[in-house]
């Protein structure tokens, strides 16, 4: 398990190369000057050609890259052009506030999809299944960043019940367990776990549907196991899909809350990256797509290895 | 049944209770939404465009002129700050004396005096200095394009020299801030450091800075000029750039004011007990044309239809009576209007005769393509807004169209005039950047002087006219008062008869606020003054 673990672990190397080559290209090919977001649009020329030359946007990309590239593997990331501040340090602060809010959703859609889905697979009645089905299809369906004004509406301006944005009360600095930091997390979690809830009880309700099919739940049944211990062997056997899936929907939470975190004013790497698209603020581009699709990375070979373990027929394949 | 001492008692508790539970600040505290998706730069030359001078400028700093935001009902102008007084010397109007003022100190402590004047220009101008700030020199040398060399005179006296004569210069230095160099060296010479612990002489202090999540600012209690010591304890400044936000937490109480409501929310808003607060200021959205062979905009019965054809009541009535009908670069009212003789009116059978008699018919059309961005600083609700325009202009016999880009690409494709590549390979004719006409130079010079073309000004089109270039140049070496106003007055009226761009909408500057703020003053200015508010 460990040498499967180290080789997969070897594969991301050319990955990891390829995938910051793209981040950079993909960030010099969109339009718009780094530097003329950050002076006024009437800045004489040798104020911005001197910018140019102290960020070093005057050198070629090939060279801009090299340099970049050895920076970042220092694990330095260089300074945000808007800012000024380390980008590792914005972007460590931004990824600890969009993880909370991430595991809270994940928690949240994942638990209620294996509840949902597995209810809907071993529904008795249509209605159950038919119920379930339609909850999955609004969670897919339904735009979050919506489905988070809505909510942000119902229950911050008519009811008064939560606060409409923010980490937290005005008086305290950074994330912590309690109460009213709690608040601030509930309606962001909610609009959060809408799509994987969608997404994961489709996948629950078909696998465990599919396995329940299986002849070796027959010879169980045959064997005179009761529906908890057979429950058991089906959530086994239904692990290996869910995992892949749930993996890729845990990594979507990472990346795809620009919209929920901007609604929320959710200071997390959706915030961050919202805020430095608009500035071309390209080393925090650079540094935080590039944390981000590393934590992809490492999450599908978490999920892999998990899966490696539950399924050992992975590995022989 | 209780007894009323029993209830007495409760009710005192009940109170002492809710009195421990309110938060650390809740009395004197304003808390303000902004607009921007970060706390701006708070070393002194604030970023985020005239946001940031608005909430982390004129609050925490002080320029040589303020601006006197005191008053509703005419536009604001320049007053002393920390420069008493000011004059050219006689005989060589390129040299300025600044008086500076005495007894001011920064909120470190430390006092301001002609080395800290000159100590700040060199953080800006003198890349050799140990102090420059490229960040700072970025949001700032565009504003004082003519100021060349400086020096101290005595202790509180310096004298600034203009590459040429330039009477308007005090407007430019209400842009430059002075931060303490005592504080620069207390933070490790540090500009970051001093970012999260700045110190201005401003009215107020900087508390705490959480980058992405609020600026926190207190009453500086010893400010030099007592009248506007803040009322308020405090000030919490939060990024909300999605206007949905803004408005939620405005009416969830989260803030007691929101910068820039979305139109649609504001019957909400006013459903909800807030007050919309609005007044005009000077900024300009407008299309400014090519004026290079072969445009049809090099006519001026094109540019009078134009500017005939556009129902800016209908637009006004779009944008929930948020906007001024145009007249011209500044609304009718304002100390530079002048008496133009062209009137902008909505005209569409004058348009026509005007489009028919400068040649073009339904089979030949006058070919307009505007560069617009979908959103950006100053820009209103620029697709909506474009989309009617566009209908008015095709309504009169225009063949309208737009090249689409994002606000960034849109201020990058205005560093090279219509003459460059990118406008070239757009096919435009025009461009639709809002304007802040603020002062002189940024309402006239660097956008209709000849010499003011794309880098060094704004004229994007190429406007080239001698007697224009004559007037404007006056304007600028006017030194009495009078004459100078008056010379920008026929500035405005002679652009404005020559239709030299197509004039729209002035904005209104809406900002939403909670019943409980009171005492806010808004100045016919992008910059406000938060130091008479109190919060009921």
């Amino acid at each position: 398990m460990l040498l499967y673990a180290l080789r997969r672990l070897i594969y991301l190397v050319p990955v990891a190369f390829g995938v910051s080559l793209l981040v950079f290209a993909l960030v010099h090919l969109a339009p718009g000057d780094p530097i003329s977001a950050i002076v006024p649009p009437d800045a004489p020329q040798e104020v911005v050609d001197k910018l140019k030359e102290y960020y070093g946007f005057d050198k070629p990309l090939p060279v801009q890259y090299l340099r970049w590239l050895a920076v970042t593997l220092t694990g330095d990331f260089g300074t945000s052009i808007g800012t000024g501040r380390p980008v590792a340090t914005e972007v460590a602060s931004a990824f600890g506030n969009t993880i909370i809010l991430a595991i809270s959703a994940t928690t949240l859609a994942f638990s209620l999809a294996i509840f949902l889905g597995t209810a809907a697979a071993y529904a008795k009645t249509r209605i159950v299944d038919r119920l379930v089905t339609l909850i999955s299809l609004v969670g897919v369906s339904v735009p979050h960043f919506w489905l988070a004004i809505v909510l942000v509406i119902i229950f911050s301006v008519e009811l008064g019940m939560l606060p409409p944005m923010g980490l937290g009360p005005e008086n305290a600095t950074g994330w912590r367990l309690d109460w009213p930091h709690i608040q601030h997390m509930i309606l962001p979690t909610i609009a959060l776990s809408v799509i994987p809830l969608g997404v994961m009880t489709r996948t629950v309700r078909a696998t465990i549907k599919d396995i329940l099919n299986a002849e070796f739940v027959t010879a169980l049944q045959a064997k005179g196991m009761n529906d908890r211990q057979i429950l058991f062997h089906v959530l086994k056997n239904a692990a290996p899909t869910c995992l892949a899936v749930m993996g890729l929907q845990a990594g979507n939470l990472i990346g795809g809350s620009i919209l929920i975190e901007t609604v929320f004013a959710w200071p997390g790497t959706g915030f961050l990256l919202n805020s430095a698209i608009f500035r071309r603020d390209l080393p925090i581009l650079q540094g935080t797509t590039l944390v981000l699709a590393f934590f992809f990375m490492m999450l599908n070979l978490t999920v892999d290895v998990i899966q490696t373990m539950v399924d050992p027929r992975i590995k022989r394949g | 049944m209780f007894k009323p001492i029993s209830v007495a008692v409760a009710a005192a508790g009940l109170a002492v209770f809710a009195a421990s539970a309110m938060p650390a600040f809740s009395q004197g505290t304003l808390r303000i939404g902004m607009t921007a998706a970060d706390i701006p730069l708070t070393t002194g030359q604030p970023d985020q465009g005239f946001e940031g001078f608005r909430f982390a400028g004129y609050t925490i700093y002080d320029a040589l002129v303020n601006w006197d935001l005191s008053k509703a009902d005419t536009i604001a102008d320049i007053r002393p700050g920390l420069a008493t007084e000011w004059a050219p010397v006689e005989g060589d109007p390129k040299r300025w004396v600044f008086k500076l003022r005495q007894g001011v100190t920064f909120h470190d402590g430390s006092a301001f005096d002609a080395d800290v004047v000159i100590w700040n220009l060199d953080k800006v101008l003198n890349d050799k200095s140990p102090q420059f700030d490229p960040k700072q020199l970025a949001q700032v040398r565009a504003r004082i394009p003519t100021l060349v060399s400086y020096r101290a005179i005595d202790k509180y006296t310096i004298e600034l020299t203009t590459k040429v004569v330039n009477s308007l210069f005090p407007y430019d230095m209400s842009y430059v801030f002075f931060s303490s160099p005592t504080n620069w060296e207390k933070q490790a010479k540090d500009w970051n450091k001093v970012a999260l612990q700045p110190s201005g002489t401003g009215p107020f202090k900087v508390d705490r800075v959480v980058p992405r999540e609020r600026l926190e600012l207190s009453r500086f209690a010893d400010y030099w000029d007592k009248a506007r010591v803040p009322k308020l304890d405090k000030v919490l400044l939060f990024p909300m750039p999605e206007a949905a936000t803004r408005t939620a937490a405005l009416l969830a109480g989260q803030v007691d004011w929101i910068e820039v409501p979305a139109p649609d929310a504001i019957p909400r808003l006013k459903q909800g007990g807030m007050a919309i607060v609005t007044n005009k200021y000077p900024h300009n959205w407008a299309y400014q044309p090519s004026m290079v062979e072969g445009s049809p905009w090099t006519d001026i019965r094109v540019r009078k239809a134009a500017n005939l054809a556009i129902d800016r009541a209908g637009l006004k009535k779009l944008l929930g009576d948020m906007m001024i009908e145009s007249k011209g670069a500044v609304y009718p009212g304002h100390p530079w209007f002048g008496s133009p003789s062209f009137d902008i009116k909505y005209d569409p059978e004058a348009a026509k005769k005007l489009l028919a008699e400068a040649g073009y018919s339904a089979t030949k059309k006058p070919k307009i393509k505007i560069a617009i961005s979908t959103s950006g600083s100053g820009q209103m609700l620029p697709l909506p807004m474009n989309e009617y325009v566009q209908e008015n202009l095709n309504a009169v016999g225009f063949d309208a169209s737009f090249e689409v880009m994002e606000w960034n690409a849109l201020v990058t494709f205005g560093f090279q005039p219509v003459t460059g590549d990118a406008s070239k390979k757009a096919g435009t004719n025009g461009i639709n950047i809002s304007r802040a006409t603020v002062d002189p130079y940024s309402a006239f010079m660097r956008l209709y002087h000849s010499e003011y073309v794309p880098p060094k000004g704004a004229n994007w089109g190429l406007l080239k006219d001698a007697k224009l270039d004559e007037l404007i140049d006056k304007a600028h070496t006017s030194f009495d008062r009078a004459a100078q106003t008056k010379a920008l007055a026929d500035v405005h009226s002679y652009i404005v008869d020559q239709a030299y761009w197509v004039y729209i909408a002035h904005d209104l500057n809406p900002r939403a606020m909670s019943p409980k703020v009171k005492g806010f003053v808004q100045a016919q200015s992008w910059f406000q003054d938060l130091t008479p508010i109190t919060m009921q």
